[in-house]
């Protein structure tokens, strides 16, 4: 008999019915909501005089549209102030825990609910938003709904949901100095193309994930859909646990303890099957950097970017409108490219360790001049942590504006926007055409190459800089 | 809650022969800020449609006269990105019915099919041609018959069967709304509550 993956133990656990010729009926865990996509799913409620089934099972924070700046201040736009206000009105007629601006566990919701607690292995957990794959780096089934989902979430607590085909991505060996997991997920989708895994859930496995750090497991994970995967998961293991037992609420929890006892049957049996398998080496993992308008136009920092009908299937007419956009042409190099922003944040690398990444590289240099950068941590625990730690004053310091959370420049539906045609190295998800504003041209890269960027003004191969890290 | 039903489409088309269209282009970010699911048809692909002064681009297809129809033909991997429900908001808003494609992102094709908007897979060398078709001569009808899972083109042997979920396919030709399919088992679900 064929084992199980872990992906199917935790499906299997969450099954309330199979319905014939249609989807699952699964049970969800954890809710999380914002205030962007979850405004409609409450009038849909409303509609139907119903009110929220478990509201414990929610817990909401508003992230996407709040301003980074004066945030003791009222929000001055009117239209996001107002929404931000329906999602504290909703959750506080519903019951729900509400992190509102402010409050000291306000944050990214996927920066936050991991940091506060609530994202535990072997949960479902799902959000109107399709980074929620984040939270696969704690052996969860995590996944991005749409708003009729978070309606039918906060109904029934239940999901219809197709059961999605597995992959299992191996990273053997180790990953080399100045590479981090932001360059490894670039690598990844780099090779799989932008839609290579649609249809299909990941686990990631091999040497090289498991040696990753929390912090890093999460940017891996939280990527996973711009490959097209559902999402993204990573067996839990002793870091896990580690991590996760320094948090307040969870240290002195009888049911903490208990998964701690259960969590070796939380991964997937030796013979369980995948239906693909992709093994990479990380020792060939390079600093990377986007040159395209979707994730998974990446390459070597100091690569040169690819001639039609060299990259693949996407080297068609799509492939030159996305190169004229960011004003590239084939054959072109990269490094030594003037930028004219830097932002370090986003759910991908707005952590702990991406801002003392960030802040050791720059560590005795100052930001080059012309350059704007936008240091925004991912959550109110991170921007005290690194307060603490120093690294908010020593940024300061270097040059640096170092901003209050939220997820700000990533999706610029706020006023961290950069300009029509100015170039932006991000350590975000999305290079989308005008993801970071009207015309903006986004490059994706880690956070070590982003600091490289930051001191010299140009796209610059952190392995040649003397960082220190 | 009942929605409007869905049995067989037929009507001129709008090809927009792109790979990789991601929600950020249906709908941008900034647009996102409404509480409400109407109005969004406005501002669909507005950055595409739109210059930076609000005039139309007059290249881009929803400006060009002879391309009308409830049919969107697209490139692969259509809807890619953000989970946000609003881009599927925002086709339905300006009047589509339905989105032909060689292949969809997930969270796209789980929206689309929550709000009666029916994406319909065919095969990439049958796309093309469709493409093709539209493209050289506007005003091309196209019919979808849900029902029989079959889209085709009057007049000329192009026709292809489509993937539907067999559940998903009675919801949309009856208007009904999965949500109420799950509020009818809650005692399903507190069993299940129980049980663990």
């Amino acid at each position: 008999m064929s084992g199980k993956t872990l992906f199917d133990k935790i499906w299997d656990a969450h099954l309330v019915r199979s319905v014939p010729d249609g989807p699952d009926v699964l049970f969800i865990d954890r809710h999380y909501i914002h205030e962007v996509t979850s405004p409609q799913a409450f009038s849909g409620l409303r509609q139907r005089g119903i009110s929220v089934f478990r509201p414990e099972r929610t817990v909401a924070t508003a992230d996407h549209n709040i301003p980074t700046v004066n945030q003791h201040l009222p929000i001055a736009d009117p239209v996001s102030r107002s929404q931000v206000e329906t999602l504290e009105d909703n959750c506080h007629t519903a019951g729900i825990t509400y992190f509102g601006m402010g409050d000291p566990r306000n944050g990214i919701v996927h920066v936050t609910c991991p940091e506060q607690g609530y994202t535990l292995p072997g949960m479902t957990i799902v959000c109107g938003d399709s980074h929620t794959s984040t939270h696969g780096a704690f052996g969860t089934i995590a996944f991005g709904i749409g708003t009729s989902e978070v309606e039918m979430v906060l109904a029934t607590q239940c999901l219809l949901q197709t059961r999605p085909l597995k992959m299992r991505i191996n990273v053997e060996g180790a990953l080399r100095e100045g590479v981090t997991s932001k360059d490894l997920i670039l690598y990844i989708i780099a090779s799989l193309t932008t839609g290579g895994a649609t249809g299909f859930f990941v686990e990631y496995a091999g040497k090289a994930i498991r040696s990753l750090s929390m912090e890093s497991r999460m940017t891996v994970c939280n990527m996973s859909i711009e490959m097209g995967a559902r999402g993204g998961l990573i067996a839990p293991d002793e870091i896990t646990f580690s991590w996760l037992s320094q948090i307040p609420a969870l240290s002195d929890n009888p049911a903490f303890e208990r998964l701690v006892d259960n969590w070796p049957s939380l991964r997937s049996d030796t013979n369980a099957p995948f239906d693909s398998e992709v093994t990479f080496d990380a020792q060939l993992v390079p600093p990377m950097i986007t040159y395209g308008t979707n994730p998974g136009m990446g390459m070597a920092v100091d690569g040169i970017i690819p001639l039609p009908g060299e990259a693949g299937p996407s080297a068609n007419g799509s492939y030159l409108k996305s190169l004229e956009y960011m004003g590239f042409k084939p054959g072109m190099k990269l490094l030594g490219h003037p930028v004219d922003y830097i932002f370090l944040g986003s759910c991908t690398n707005g952590r702990i360790e991406d801002l003392r990444l960030f802040a050791a590289a720059v560590a005795g240099r100052k930001k080059a001049a012309g350059v704007t950068a936008l240091i925004v941590p991912g959550s109110q625990q991170v921007a005290r942590q690194a307060e603490r730690e120093g690294l908010t004053h020593a940024l300061r310091l270097a040059g640096f504006e170092v901003r209050q959370p939220g997820c700000s420049s990533c999706l610029a539906m706020n006023d961290d926007k950069i300009p029509a045609g100015k170039y932006a190295v991000s350590t975000s998800n999305r290079n989308f055409e005008g993801r970071q504003g009207p015309g903006a041209r986004t490059l994706l890269a880690g956070p070590l190459t982003a600091a490289a960027a930051a001191v010299t003004g140009r796209i610059t191969d952190p392995r040649e800089m003397n960082l220190r890290w | 809650m009942k929605r409007e039903k869905f049995t067989i489409l037929e009507s001129t088309c709008v090809p927009l022969p792109l790979e990789n269209i991601d929600t950020d282009q249906i709908i941008p970010a900034r647009f996102l800020s409404s509480t409400e699911r109407e109005g969004f048809g406005e501002n669909l692909f507005r950055d595409w449609r739109f210059d930076g002064n609000g005039n139309p681009v007059p290249g881009f297809v929803l400006n060009r006269p002879e391309y009308r129809g409830e049919i969107l033909i697209t490139g692969s991997n259509f809807g890619c990105g953000s989970s946000r429900e609003h881009a599927v908001w925002a086709i339905a808003d300006y009047g589509f019915r339905a989105v032909v494609s060689d292949s969809f992102a997930d969270i796209f094709m789980n929206n689309a099919l929550n709000n009666g908007l029916l994406p319909v897979v065919i095969h990439s060398g049958l796309l093309t041609q469709l493409t093709a078709l539209v493209t050289e001569k506007p005003g091309t009808r196209i019919r979808i018959d849900l029902d029989d899972q079959l889209l085709s083109v009057p007049g000329t042997g192009l026709r292809s069967g489509f993937p539907v979920n067999g559940f998903r396919k009675e919801c949309l030709m009856k208007g009904l709304d999965s949500i109420d399919y799950l509020l009818a088992m809650k005692e399903e679900i507190e069993a299940y509550e129980r049980s663990r």
